[in-house]
């Protein structure tokens, strides 16, 4: 027994000697390193929502991942770049089961995801502890960025996302109820997700702010599909604007009802970027018809070039809004990769997570599909990299209903029209 | 009288006073709210009267639903967890028919007809998937403990979401809208949508059929019999195995038959987990009325929608609470509490035999 024993003292004793420099030895990174031998793949991941009632935002998100990694032809500093799925539901549950996965593979360097704001709420917490990095494609909860508990703010390191921060958006289409339609009261409903509560928290304060009068203030459960209940309290106040950033289908059950409705026959109804997806108007029916759905607005070349290849692969057309910005996260982890992998002697790679970190925040003018991205630091848009002016006010017009058109009609574009 | 309060007899027990103290605070509630919101007056009588309808028509769809589940649980005493997959079945499959009979314009030249021929296909499908699931998933465990058929409907049911993912896609589809059907009918001053008095008025028809199909037709009786006593009915010479097939059978057209009514009412929201709240929501309804009765399904189906669509805005509203329409489940499933505090076998259930099992 003594000699097995002091057998391996000399073995390790001789591997020591043998290999002065180790992968490990060669990681000064204070929240460690990935390191990957020779022949390994880079790992990233993935958190998005594959299965419930909002699996077509995952499949959208997974798309412009899938597509970022063929465009650089699967390769990665000469390795294959290994892409891991979790599934993160639209829950805080489920995007912290698919955070923990994904945490416990020491090979992973980052990750896309995830698409729900409550999804993003229960991941970040573990990503974050475990010194990785969440590059969020369709998230648009203030919270998410604020770093400010008191507040309500949730926003912790690693955290960063290429969709617009709901500040923004709510705070525009607010503008755009009171300035350019010029009406005068306002009912908001949500859904009790962090992203439309939020959504309708700040278009509510941003009209009282402005002068305009909130009336009501109410809310529907996911998976609704009554909701003449709801639209017969709204019917009481009879407001000009009802703000209803809801997923679909409550999106278009609200709006199909609402017709049926006495008293809500001259309501303007405007939608969040959750009804910015081509079901919804082709869903909805006649009752969609002069609907305005605020959502993100993506042209250019090499975005027509992206519709093009999706069809080529997938066979369809991008079945939501969010596949340039989960195209331009992909790209943006993977060039911080890129910058901050360091080859080691044995032919290995050593991958700094703080670096990686560092590198992300520091992104200035970089050039992606939805814009030029520079990284914020600053709460309330702490890891907010999105160009901000990628959005704008569509209105769902006949051409959408009855002929399959999608996009629709820019009405009213936020970055030709912004204000301090 | 006495025997609902059982707290002043001899022997006091703090779990019967409990139960007693919520039993008079929950219809306090429901008084002083419904008083708060009637005394408001915000809401008229018109519109009272379109929430109490809208009510009737979402609550037939959920009793031909609950339907399926009382079938089923009379004859087996098992809840089959996957029946709202097999009401998506259907819904969604006969999406793409009504979409076709659109296209080619029969779907309005001929709506009676349409819509039967999609009534139709939609509770072959739903039939078809409601067979398969109780020979492949259920039969092989008959006589194995209750938790076992239930835990396994449980996964047939994220079988078959995620297979009818995989054949239609993970995106929405609506039913077209029928022109007969988008008219209203003005009686007084309420005005009651045409759509809504369809959805009624099928169901009621449906739930005569299968009452009739029960009661009076030979196959019914059969599965009376097998309902009462499995193997006296087999000794009888009933053929068990066909009468429970045929049950589930008859549970999958109505629930095949409820998503096409369902297109017809709330058109849009169809895909491949539409079936998971109408499911949860129908077996509340089945044991709301007394789950194994055919009446008290259907009663409990219509109660449970009329309760959905008045009590946010007639009890919560009324009470002060914030959000009231978002807490529409509380009310219904206080409700479904409160029946049970009440009357613990629903409202026409009887105290079933353990001999069933």
């Amino acid at each position: 027994m003594k000699k097995t024993i002091a057998s391996l003292l000399l073995l390790s004793l001789l591997s020591l000697l043998l290999n002065p420099v180790s992968a490990q030895d060669a990681c000064s990174d204070q929240l460690g390193c990935v390191i990957l031998a020779e022949d390994e793949p880079i790992a990233i991941g993935a958190m998005l929502v594959l299965s419930g009632a909002v699996t077509y935002l995952g499949d959208d998100s997974l798309g412009g991942v899938e597509l970022a990694i063929m465009d650089r032809g699967g390769e990665l500093l000469g390795r294959e770049i290994e892409l891991v799925v979790e599934d993160s539901l639209c829950s805080a549950e489920g995007g912290q089961a698919a955070a923990q996965r994904l945490s416990a593979d020491p090979t992973i360097v980052g990750a896309i995801g995830t698409n729900c704001s409550s999804a993003a709420q229960g991941a970040m917490p573990i990503i974050s502890d475990a010194g990785m990095v969440m590059i969020a494609p369709s998230n648009t909860s203030p919270s998410l960025t604020n770093e400010d508990v008191a507040s309500g703010g949730s926003h912790l390191p690693g955290y960063f996302r290429t969709s617009h921060n709901g500040l923004v958006e709510g705070m525009r289409n607010a503008e755009f109820a009171i300035q350019v339609l010029g009406t005068r009261t306002l009912a908001t409903v949500h859904d009790g997700d962090p992203y439309t509560e939020g959504l309708a928290r700040v278009v509510a304060d941003t009209f009282a702010e402005l002068g305009g009068e909130v009336v009501f203030e109410g809310a529907v459960n996911k998976g609704d599909t009554d909701m003449a209940s709801i639209l017969t309290e709204i019917a009481v106040y009879q407001p000009d604007i009802a703000y209803v950033p809801l997923f679909e289908p409550e999106v278009n059950f609200f709006a199909a009802q609402m017709k049926h409705i006495a008293g809500l026959e001259d309501t303007v109804i405007i939608g969040g970027g959750a009804a910015f997806v081509a079901g919804f108007p082709e869903n909805t029916g006649e009752a969609a018809i002069g609907i305005f759905v605020s959502g993100p607005l993506v042209t250019g070349e090499a975005y027509e070039q992206l519709l093009l290849r999706w069809e080529e692969e997938y066979g369809s057309s991008p079945p939501s809004g969010y596949h340039a910005h989960a195209y331009d996260a992909t790209n943006l982890l993977l060039s911080a990769v890129e910058a901050v992998a360091a080859p080691t002697d044995d032919g290995g790679l050593v991958i700094g997570r703080q670096a990686i970190r560092d590198a992300i925040a520091a992104t200035e003018n970089y050039p992606g599909l939805t814009g030029n991205l520079t990284c914020q630091d600053v709460s309330p848009f702490a890891g907010d990299c999105a160009p901000g002016t990628a959005l704008a006010m569509f209105e769902i017009t006949e051409a959408e209903v009855y002929d399959d058109n999608w996009p629709p009609p820019v009405f009213w574009s936020f970055s030709e029209n912004l204000s301090e | 009288m006495s025997q609902m309060f059982k707290w002043n007899t001899d022997e006091f027990s703090w779990v019967d006073f409990t139960i007693d103290v919520l039993r008079i605070l929950i219809v306090l509630a429901i008084v002083v709210g419904s008083w708060n919101t009637l005394s408001e007056g915000r809401i008229s009588f018109a519109q009272w009267v379109n929430l109490f309808i809208a009510g009737l028509s979402q609550g037939s769809i959920y009793a031909l639903i609950a339907l399926g589940y009382t079938l089923v649980y009379g004859i087996l005493l098992m809840i089959n967890f996957a029946h709202g997959e097999v009401f998506m079945a259907g819904a969604f499959s006969t999406v793409f028919l009504a979409e076709a009979l659109n296209r080619t314009g029969f779907l309005n030249q001929q709506p009676v007809l349409a819509i039967l021929l999609m009534i139709l296909f939609a509770g072959l499908v739903s039939m078809t998937v409601a067979i398969l699931l109780e020979r492949i998933a259920y039969r092989p465990l008959r006589g194995s403990p209750r938790l076992v058929p239930l835990i396994t409907a449980i996964g047939a049911s994220f079988f078959l979401q995620y297979t009818f993912r995989g054949l239609y896609g993970s995106g929405f589809k609506a039913y077209p809208q029928v022109k007969i059907l988008q008219g209203s009918l003005q009686v007084g001053s309420i005005n009651i949508p045409t759509v809504q008095i369809f959805v009624f008025v099928s169901a009621l028809v449906l739930m005569f059929g299968l009452y009739w199909l029960v009661e009076r037709s030979r196959i019914g009786k059969a599965m009376r019999a097998v309902s009462e006593n499995k193997e006296v009915a087999r000794l009888m010479g009933i053929d068990i195995d066909w009468v429970i097939l045929f049950t589930f059978g008859v549970g999958g057209f109505l629930a095949g038959s409820a998503g096409v009514i369902n297109g017809m009412f709330r058109p849009q929201g169809v895909n491949f987990f539409m079936g998971f709240i109408p499911g949860i929501k129908a077996f509340t309804a089945a044991v709301l009325g007394g789950i194994g009765n055919i009446p008290g399904a259907m009663l409990g189906g219509l109660f449970l929608g009329v309760i959905e669509a008045i009590g946010p805005n007639l009890v919560l509203a009324g009470l002060g609470i914030p959000g009231a329409n978002q807490l529409k489940d509380v009310i219904a499933f206080t409700m479904l509490v409160l029946v049970l505090i009440f009357r613990p076998q629903g409202i026409l259930g009887e105290r079933l035999s353990e001999k069933k099992a």
